[in-house]
């Protein structure tokens, strides 16, 4: 299918939504009723036809506003790209995955023509034509990761692998869930994650480490993560927290449907030929809680987990403060009914919601 | 009393030891303030060791500790008046060291971050760096915000000396900035800043 990309900003007017297609295709990131961190790696190797899963590198009616969004943050602050001196070769890397796997994951939108060193690069929805020298940095207007990743959805860390470890050595991140590259870059695997709680003494970042050493060439890994946003912003960056942090307090239980978001990332995990190095995608998948309560199974089921998480957890991703707000509004979609295992809407197979209370009932 | 036992931490928090006198072709040593006496410490078991240091020593106040360290006879001795004012002369001694040489940091978490970096730079492998926690348990604070660093933090929340926003100090640490990050307090509530405590109090 021809995919219809949106006008749309994730900023100031907060003009983005997502299409029926785009919600019943959403990553949901719960595959039972609770939630606790687990390293949960799988192979991505496709997936169901129309799926986030589908493609190497999915791209959905989003694609042209994010990347709009994404020139805007750079504009205003450049140091959300960086890439340390030898991580070079492994920016030609990525730019050969990408453009490799777009092309021929979307032949209609994106085509890639090599001859020799000589390569020529279209990229239909952003009107892009360029022809460069595989290599030769001089041959294109920005660094080689720089300039592939401002025709990518989602954040790009790509990690160094040396001393038995993974270190943050580049990257483009523009859409994070509050962690700040131009800090982070040069740590490794266990110091940019050491603000995040129980996850350690759990083992968690050991076993996740050890799986991403041993990822080999052409068996990408992927597993999905998740945090709660107010409004439609993709750059909740550290950077800018003093700007959107006050938007926390704007919520109502009238407003808050459409203004609280599910925020989810697919995490995906590629080898990369020549460096050795990992490249690490975050894609963030944004969803209004009163688009993601029309799938009955995910209204259910999203009130038990966040009803049931640790206050350490809601503290960490940010919403502590909305809680209760957030599971009165939430409670209104559970009806007690058990729900299928995974993450699938499951709408032909699953019952809808029982008895339906109107979301303002609590407080009339 | 100036040895302090910080309380267990996140894994990117740096954590100090205590210097031993190693096998080297060559020994490094920098220090500031009460690190010079992590420095007499090592003189008092190895004098052969301070025999063939070179020392750069900036004493903060601390003006007593460089005659004592004078008298314990290093190579060369260089007293500098700020880290600023000497970090020049620190990466060219580093750019002379060769293979087996040792780096003994001492002093405060600034100094000991920022040579270390300096170090880690010129191409010392970590295992040939050695440090040791002395005095003030100020820290160095980069705002995530204005990227600006303030020096020698005392209190929780302080004001940044960069952009005058208001910042709590998290124990995250870049080695690459030598520096904690420090985060805006009142973002979700404007203008509701708590009084400011001293650390680790």
């Amino acid at each position: 299918m021809t995919i219809q990309f949106n006008d749309e900003t994730f900023r100031d007017d907060y003009t983005f939504r997502n299409s029926d297609w785009a919600i019943k295709r959403f990553p949901f990131p719960f595959h039972e009723d609770s939630y606790m961190y687990s390293v949960n790696m799988e192979q991505h190797r496709g997936g169901p036809k129309g799926s986030v899963y589908e493609k190497r590198f999915d791209v959905d009616e989003h694609y042209i506003s994010e990347m709009r969004d994404r020139a805007l943050v750079l504009a205003e602050d450049p140091l959300r790209c960086q890439s340390l001196p030898h991580m070079t070769l492994a920016g030609w890397d990525l730019l050969e995955l990408i453009m490799v796997s777009k092309s021929e994951d979307y032949p209609d939108l994106f085509e890639l023509h090599r001859n020799g060193d000589t390569w020529r690069w279209i990229n239909k929805p952003l009107g892009i034509d360029d022809t460069f020298t595989f290599m030769d940095e001089a041959s294109l207007p920005y660094g080689p990761m720089e300039y592939i990743t401002r025709q990518a959805q989602g954040d790009y860390a790509v990690l160094d692998q040396r001393e038995n470890n993974l270190w943050m050595d580049a990257g483009m991140v523009t859409t994070q869930a509050d962690w700040s590259l131009d800090f982070d870059i040069g740590m490794n695997f266990f110091e940019w994650h050491a603000p995040v709680p129980m996850a350690h003494e759990m083992g968690v970042f050991k076993r996740a480490l050890k799986f991403l050493l041993n990822i080999q060439q052409g068996s990408p890994a992927r597993r999905l993560n998740w945090t709660m946003t107010v409004n439609p912003l993709l750059d909740t960056s550290p950077e800018n927290y003093h700007k959107w942090g006050v938007q926390k307090t704007t919520l109502t239980p009238e407003n808050i449907g459409r203004k609280q978001h599910l925020r989810d990332e697919l995490q995906t995990f590629y080898r990369l030929p020549r460096s050795n190095a990992l490249v690490f995608p975050i894609r963030c998948y944004l969803i209004a809680l009163e688009d993601l309560v029309t799938v009955p199974k995910w209204g259910r089921r999203l009130h038990r987990v966040i009803r049931d998480l640790p206050d350490e957890l809601a503290t960490y991703k940010g919403f502590i403060r909305n809680r209760p707000m957030i599971l009165d509004y939430l409670s209104h979609y559970d009806d007690g009914k058990p729900t299928s295992p995974g993450i699938w809407p499951d709408l032909d197979t699953e019952p809808p919601l029982q008895k339906y209370v109107s979301r303002f009932a609590g407080n009339r | 009393m100036s040895k302090f036992d910080f309380p267990p931490s996140i894994p990117s928090r740096p954590v100090y030891g205590t210097l031993e006198p190693r096998k080297g072709t060559q020994h490094l040593m920098i220090a500031d303030g009460e690190g010079a006496e992590a420095l007499l410490d090592l003189a008092s078991v190895a004098p052969e060791i301070i025999a063939q240091a070179h020392v750069i020593f900036i004493p903060q106040g601390a003006a007593a500790l460089a005659d004592k360290l004078r008298a314990t006879g290093p190579a060369i001795l260089h007293i500098g008046p700020s880290y600023p004012a000497t970090v020049q002369r620190i990466r060219r001694v580093l750019q002379d060291t060769v293979m087996g040489a040792q780096i003994y940091l001492a002093g405060t978490e600034g100094l000991i971050g920022q040579a270390m970096n300096e170090a880690l730079q010129a191409g010392i492998p970590m295992e040939a760096i050695q440090t040791e926690h002395r005095g003030s348990v100020a820290r160095r604070v980069q705002c995530v915000h204005c990227k600006g660093i303030t020096e020698d933090v005392m209190t929780d929340p302080f004001i940044c000396s960069h952009c005058g926003l208001n910042l709590f100090v998290r124990d995250h640490y870049s080695r690459r900035l030598a520096a904690f990050q420090g985060v805006c307090i009142d973002a979700e509530d404007p203008g509701e800043v708590p009084e400011p405590v001293e650390l680790y109090t």
